[in-house]
């Protein structure tokens, strides 16, 4: 019987059943708000619930403390039903100081709960924050449920005696205020006392600590009657399988893993530190086991350099990075294009220009992605839809660079990097094959000579006795790869180029419409903007509105069977967290007259401000 | 020389013994007539079937400029990049096929301006390249504008009123670099030149070898004061490892210490100073920084050779001991530490 289990009393409260919840936590920077968050996460998935994260930091490691700049915020949706998003608006928020509770308070739903850290409230942090009174005392708070708790006062109480000093009593209040949440959403605590157990596995005094302070929160919660009720959320239908909850980094690194396992080239990862991308580099820098080489070059240029020459020798090469960096590599992205070698290209979108929002999320870099080069540089560009989606589309943009002998530029972005959901883990064998155009007989071998079908260009390496060969970025001659200034020559390069990452629609699936295949609306999304729109749709399909949707995960080449699918609707809606990027290109390719919906502020689309477009778009507001 | 021609034939044989044609590729050489690139070519052709690495081993990576069209010359593999950034390629090249014998060649603006910050860490992190760097003090390619290691005060098509900037010394960097063997030859002495190249191939580590070339065109004369039959024994000091530092058509030149500083004494050659400098390619790398920098005798040969473990044997070992401490089960790595089935 678990520990928890064992301490419970007779539930003398009422628990309330819901279908879903928000929940935010917020805090200082050091206040450990991404590890409470992410243990909750582990928790809730283990009850059964679908659910969604969206890990909110600063770009400051440790930005003063106690203003709104160091405030780092964690939010959550699980529910009964299926989730896509984070939610659109907290129903409880967790803020551990006064800026934590001005940066937030204005996205918390009128009536929701604020469980808030009393301790914190004095003049000089409320000073820091930018209050002029108290929001505890003056009635600003009034269209929501205070709930103030000493929590740095209950925690010293909780682990008085145990000769903790005062700042390592003070890292405790965390848990002190997940103790709480656990109990007002009736959730065991097995998970995080084993959690506790294994990390601080080396200091039993912090086991204890941690032990103590989610435990006394816990009893707090249920003791002191605070809440006055609980609530419960019942398991989600969920397909069946094994789960783990995954975040889109991690799945972008486990991609290329697979990708080079299934491929049987060992892999190259050539990167430079940047947000929101270093953490790929540091999940592949742990799985050396599998014959991954981690190369943390001196900068972008020499990252992608070195993915070339990785790929010139053989290896399958990949180099991540997000918007600025991707500006740094344009010149080298340009020289795969030339020398037609595998490449994969993450770029983990940013709010941009320049240095721009570092740890906010934006869809601005896809015309970079498509056109952000000199000459005539066809480069494909995949998209993952959500963070668990990252690893399919490392995958396929690794199978594709190979297949096609050609650079591949797979965006996500810090939305889905960071966010995480349970991911249904596929078996090794589900993964598509990798197929490769043959290196032929030494006596037919051209280093431009290319396969019909794919117009790939064989792949013939280092150490392979008589193949030996120069390529290089200037232009070259067809079939033999040497130094050409023809004229003639160049227009067919440059068409056949363009024509061989048009092959690749060969590869790409049906498009999945949801909805009907006709009607008033369709709306178009690319990347992480996926689960708001879907969200939405769905809603309002069940308002009985006509209103569908398609989500691109190839932008070039597109779907062939998009025109005909574009054609079927009166109207065509674009959702981007840009300026209208896609809708540039689909009036230009389609000549339809697409409409945008667009949101710039470094945050992702809440739903309701899809439906919030649609609808205005079905009154014929726009 | 003689002791390096031993170890020349020490080397393992591959197979029927290849010439110097067979590392000419069929690509008609286009450097200006006259350009010192030929006699490298040529010097480096040579060499490299006594190397004992097989050809289709062999790769010969560059970046942009006259110096960098080498690829193109040479049967092996090759690869002709982008400015500046030819390091960056060849460094993974080694680190992912150790077995190859990898080289770059490079220029002063190639390696120096655009491309400074890569051949830095090249050295440092010892990738076990080659790096030939064609030092003509101008621009050639882009037509006669003035180069990072170009003279204070020259006139060129970017300065025609003389250059404002304070030249580089290529040696200096790759000291300060942690480069482990540093070395310096003129394109108009092969012999000494095939002799530094061999070493430098030999040497297990990077390899920068400084080579003074004369442009023709753009930079006529640019080593005249140092490689002109007239001067040339009066002017340069080839260092020889173990052996004092002695120079001079009669032998009655030598380099000796003053305190932090080198200085020439003349002497009688049958007499030689007991003071002289001994060479010495591992000493600390002091005395290497202050014979780079001797204006007058200019200073050539391997001013040091030094042995440390190298990038791609590092990597090879790292991923190695992963694989020995834990299989690759990709299903396991999919699966995470953490999982919950739904039923």
């Amino acid at each position: 019987m678990s520990e928890t289990a064992a301490q419970a009393k007779p539930a003398a409260v009422p628990i309330e059943e819901i279908e879903s919840a928000v929940i935010r936590f917020a805090g200082d920077s050091g206040d450990g708000i991404q590890l409470t968050g992410m243990q909750f996460t582990t928790t809730t998935a283990f009850a059964g619930n679908d659910l969604s994260t969206f890990p909110d930091y600063p770009a400051e490691i440790r930005a003063p403390v106690g203003t709104i700049a160091g405030v780092s915020g964690f939010q959550i949706q699980f529910a009964s039903r299926q989730v896509l998003t984070p939610g659109d608006a907290p129903d409880v928020l967790v803020a551990m100081n006064p800026a934590a509770l001005k940066a937030n308070i204005k996205d918390v739903k009128k009536g929701g709960i604020l469980l808030i850290n009393k301790d914190t409230f004095g003049q000089a942090n409320l000073t820091k924050a930018g209050y002029e009174k108290n929001p505890l005392e003056d009635g600003a708070l009034s269209d929501w449920r205070v709930i103030g708790v000493e929590l740095g006062r209950l925690t010293r109480n909780a682990l008085e005696g145990m000769g903790l000093t005062a700042t390592e009593t003070e890292r405790c209040k965390n848990f002190f205020a997940l103790g709480m949440t656990y109990w007002l959403y009736d959730r065991p605590m097995d998970a995080t006392l084993k959690w506790i157990e294994a990390k601080f596995k080396k200091n039993p005094k912090f086991v204890e600590a941690n032990r103590r302070a989610l435990l006394a929160g816990n009893a707090y919660a249920e003791t002191a009657e605070i809440f006055g009720h609980h609530f419960r959320v019942r398991k989600a239908p969920i397909k069946p399988g094994i789960y783990r909850n995954i975040t889109g980094n991690e799945a972008v690194a486990l991609g290329f893993v697979a990708a080079s396992s299934r491929s049987g080239l060992p892999l190259w990862l050539g990167s430079y530190p940047i947000t929101p991308a270093s953490d790929v580099l540091h999940e592949l820098s742990k799985h050396k086991n599998f014959g991954v080489k981690t190369f943390q070059a001196e900068d972008e240029i020499a990252a992608i350099g070195s993915a070339v020459g990785a790929a010139f020798a053989g290896m399958l090469a990949t180099t991540t990075s997000s918007g600025p960096g991707i500006a740094l590599k344009g010149e080298a992205i340009g020289l795969a294009v030339m020398t037609e070698l595998p490449l994969v290209i993450l770029n983990v979108q940013r709010g941009g220009p320049s240095t721009g929002l570092p740890t906010k999320t934006e869809q601005a870099d896809l015309l970079q992605a498509l056109y952000g080069r000199n000459g005539e540089c066809p480069v494909p560009v995949l998209a993952a839809a959500t963070p668990g989606d990252c690893f399919f589309m490392a995958y396929e943009a690794c199978r594709l660079a190979v297949k096609y002998m050609t650079p591949v530029m797979l965006l996500t972005d810090g939305y889905l990097a960071n966010g995480s959901e349970p991911w249904l883990i596929p078996s090794v064998e589900s993964l598509t094959a990798f197929v490769r155009v043959p290196v032929p007989a030494l006596a037919d071998f051209k280093p431009y000579k290319r396969d019909p079908e794919t117009l790939a260009r064989p792949w013939a390496t280092p150490g392979m006795k008589g193949y030996e060969h120069r390529i290089g970025g200037i232009e070259k001659q067809d079939v033999t790869g040497n130094v050409s200034y023809d004229p003639d020559n160049h227009e067919r390069m440059v068409r056949l180029r363009a024509a061989k990452v048009g092959k690749i629609a060969q590869d790409i699936p049906a498009t999945e419409i949801l909805g009907e295949k006709k009607g008033k609306v369709l709306l178009v999304g690319w990347g992480g903007t996926y689960g708001a729109i879907t969200t939405a749709v769905q809603n309002l399909q069940k308002a009985g509105k006509s209103v569908s949707s398609i989500h691109l995960r190839h932008l070039n080449p597109l779907p062939p069977d998009l025109g005909d699918i574009l054609a079927s609707f009166e109207h065509v809606l674009v959702p981007e967290l840009n300026m209208g990027q896609l809708l540039k290109v689909l009036r230009a390719k389609f000549l339809i007259p697409a409409t945008g919906l667009n949101k710039i502020k470094g945050q992702p689309f809440k739903v309701s401000e899809i439906e919030a477009g649609v609808e205005s778009l079905l009154q014929g507001g726009k | 020389m003689a002791d390096i021609q031993d170890e020349l034939e020490t080397l393992p044989a591959s197979g029927p013994m290849l010439t110097a044609k067979d590392f000419k590729s069929d690509q008609m050489v286009r450097w200006c007539p006259g350009c010192g690139d030929f006699a490298i070519l040529a010097t480096v052709q040579k060499l490299m079937p006594t190397l004992g690495v097989k050809r289709e081993n062999t790769v010969f990576i560059s970046g942009i400029g006259c110096s960098s069209r080498f690829p193109y010359y040479m049967n092996t593999y090759g690869f002709h990049s982008i400015h500046g950034r030819a390091p960056t390629f060849a460094t993974a090249i080694k680190c992912a096929r150790p077995e190859l014998q990898v080289w770059v060649v490079t220029g002063d603006g190639d390696g120096l301006s655009i491309g400074g910050n890569h051949l830095i860490h090249a050295l440092r992190r010892n990738a076990d390249l080659k790096i030939l760097l064609f030092n003509n003090r101008i621009y050639g390619l882009t037509k006669g504008q003035y180069s990072p290691t170009s003279e204070i005060g020259k006139k060129t098509k970017s300065s025609p009123m003389g250059t404002i900037d304070t030249p580089i010394n290529p040696l200096a960097l790759a000291l300060a670099s942690e480069a482990s063997f540093v070395a310096r030859a003129v394109d108009t002495d092969l012999p000494f030149l095939s002799e530094v190249l061999g070493q430098a191939a030999r040497h297990k580590g990077s390899a920068f070898i400084e080579i003074f070339q004369n442009c023709i065109v753009f930079n006529d004369g640019a080593w005249d004061s140092v490689t002109a039959k007239e001067v040339r024994d009066e002017k340069n000091l080839k260092l020889v490892h173990g052996k004092p530092m002695i120079f001079g058509k009669n032998k009655d030149k030598g380099v000796r210490q003053k305190g932090f500083d080198l200085e020439v004494v003349s002497f009688d050659p049958a007499a030689p100073p007991r003071d002289l400098l001994v060479h010495d390619e591992k000493a600390p790398a002091q005395q290497a920084y202050a014979l780079v920098h001797m204006g007058e005798p200019v200073v050539q040969g391997v001013f040091r050779s030094v042995e440390r473990p190298t990038l791609d044997a590092l990597m090879t070992e790292q991923v190695a001991h992963a694989q020995a401490e834990k299989p690759a089960d990709l299903q396991k790595l999919l699966k995470g530490p953490e999982t919950w089935t739904v039923a």
